[in-house]
């Protein structure tokens, strides 16, 4: 029998915390820690239509990483399911990687906006839907967004006419770590609902739970999943 | 019956109107989105393709992050709306919905500089060239005739670039339509440039002067080789530049076409050193800001001594 080199075979999510610390060199619970984690793992492992190989397929399911900052738990995952090699992680931030700070579409592959600046995906992502809707591609959009992320005024115009004009295939998920300075009086659940959205709240480290809010039924409506998960401890000052 | 509109527009807008509504019958790439300004102009294309010509309401962040969208689902937007609303208010997602996401669209603003010139300032944004030239990629009309708008507007709903399409009420009595610096009136004692509406003052001002005169109804990018030709037909490398926007938006541009050359620059257009607090008409906007031609004359006999 032939002896194989040991090599690390990256194939799940308990490979994530030490993806992450190539880029952080922190302690695997501070990765696990990180508060989109778990929902970037079920939605790439179970609920998006992508393929590394087939990165630009016309009608495959866009997911828009809105909020931008701190996405070593998304380029983790995208070298679990293919977009990346796991040692370019141990790039990040250097000059001449395709990995900062803040990602950038023109870079990395699977990668569908640039983001940083809070508050431009989910508008992008009503044009996005809006215009695979004009074309018949039947794929998804799916936006993650943060709880503070969600004071930007640009979202509520979208959620408004995201609402109104019934785009069912956008989905948007709120990463809910109680970091908006002034709070969302009746949950951030509220401001979807009210302009008619389907939506719900979930355990956003629960995997399950995750995967049936994503998948539920939702037709003539936009979905919103507030995934919430522990208190931010970090306030902007 | 679209066509018979088109050999009559009577405005650029109703050119631009008349063109997209017609470009969208046969080209299914093609998508509008609005922010109520034009919509009702728009309504019978809305009611023939609605999930491609789209109102999103006063909701201009969403226009244009909107408006990136669709482009990045493989579409060719049009964003239209009054130019502050366009430019300015939306900047940054004009930076990073197009821009930064390495995608394509036309952005056609109307009400360019001091059309709105009783509207006040709220109306009027003499620095969205300006704006604009800060962004890598765009390529920025600045037609001076309603006759020039549909070439230059079916090049860019054909395209997959960058294109600020800048509409004015403002026109002047003879189209020019062409690309780069057009040679209007040959002289030796310097170039003029005209861009877009401001030609006839232009040509009024130098009706006696021994200029050259070139006209640009396409601005980015800048014809640094039709401004290079022109100058070697002149004595003495003095250049005016007489914009219908913020004052030496473009000066930039010519000091770097000339770098290698001695030369001299005169900038002319929309004053940079305080807010002009007036209503009244386009035209008094205009001489207010130096643009009219009898003080464009009077800058030209002194600068060219």
């Amino acid at each position: 029998m032939q002896v194989v080199a040991v090599t690390t075979v990256i194939s799940g999510y308990a490979d994530l915390p030490e993806l992450i610390g190539r880029m952080t060199g922190d302690e695997k619970h501070a990765a696990v820690a990180t508060s989109t984690l778990d929902v970037l793992w079920v939605l790439y492992d179970r609920v998006l239509r992508v393929d590394p190989d087939r990165p630009d397929d016309p009608d495959r399911d866009r997911f828009l990483l809105s909020k931008g900052h701190a996405p070593m738990a998304y380029y983790a995952v995208l070298a679990v399911k293919g977009f990346l090699r796991p040692d370019e992680l141990d790039t990040w931030a250097t000059f001449d990687s395709r990995l900062g700070h803040h990602p950038d579409r023109a870079l990395v592959p699977g990668v569908e906006i640039g983001s940083g600046s809070l508050g431009h995906g989910l508008p992008i992502g009503v044009g996005l839907a809006l215009g695979l809707r004009a074309q018949g591609r039947p794929c998804r959009v799916v936006v993650l967004v943060g709880d503070a992320e969600l004071e930007e005024g640009s979202n509520h115009e979208a959620i408004q006419v995201a609402g109104r004009l019934g785009l069912d295939r956008l989905t948007v998920v709120v990463v809910d770590n109680a970091s908006a300075s002034l709070g969302w009086p009746g949950g951030v659940a509220d401001r979807f609902a009210r302009e008619g959205w389907a939506g719900t709240t979930v355990n956003g480290r629960d995997h399950d739970a995750l995967y049936t809010a994503f998948t539920r039924d939702h037709p003539g409506h936009p979905l919103a999943v507030v995934a919430a998960v522990e208190p931010k401890e970090y306030r902007h000052p | 019956m679209i066509a018979s509109t088109l050999t009559t527009p009577t405005a650029m807008r109703d050119a631009f109107v008349d063109i997209v509504t017609a470009e969208l019958e046969v080209n299914p790439q093609l998508a509008v989105v609005l922010a109520e300004i034009s919509a009702d102009r728009f309504e019978r294309a809305a009611a023939r393709h609605p999930d491609r010509v789209l109102n999103l309401g006063i909701r201009e962040q969403l226009l244009v992050g909107a408006g990136g969208g669709l482009a990045l689902s493989g579409l060719r937007p049009v964003v239209h709306t009054y130019a502050p609303f366009l430019v300015e208010r939306p900047f940054e997602q004009i930076k990073l919905d197009f821009v930064h996401q390495d995608v394509g669209g036309v952005l056609v603003g109307i009400g360019g500089s001091f059309d709105g010139a009783n509207l006040g300032r709220t109306h009027q944004a003499p620095g969205d060239v300006a704006l604009i030239d800060s962004l890598p990629g765009w390529t920025v009309h600045v037609p001076g005739h309603p006759a020039e708008v549909e070439p230059l507007l079916r090049a860019a709903l054909a395209g997959q670039d960058r294109v600020y399409l800048r509409l004015s009420t403002e026109t002047n009595r003879d189209a020019h339509p062409g690309t780069g610096f057009q040679l209007i009136r040959t002289g030796r004692r310097g170039v003029v440039i005209a861009v877009g509406p401001v030609l006839d003052a232009v040509l009024d001002a130098t009706a006696t002067a021994d200029v050259t005169v070139l006209y640009a109804s396409t601005i980015r990018p800048f014809d640094t080789a039709g401004l290079c030709a022109a100058l070697s037909g002149v004595d003495r490398a003095d250049v005016v530049l007489v914009e219908p926007y913020l004052r030496g938006t473009s000066a930039h541009q010519a000091n770097e076409a000339l770098s290698e050359v001695p030369h001299r620059l005169l900038s002319l257009g929309v004053r940079r050193d305080e807010e002009l607090r007036a209503y009244g008409t386009p035209a008094e906007h205009a001489a207010a800001h130096g643009l009219d031609a009898r003080t464009i004359r009077a800058a030209l006999d002194t600068f060219l001594g």
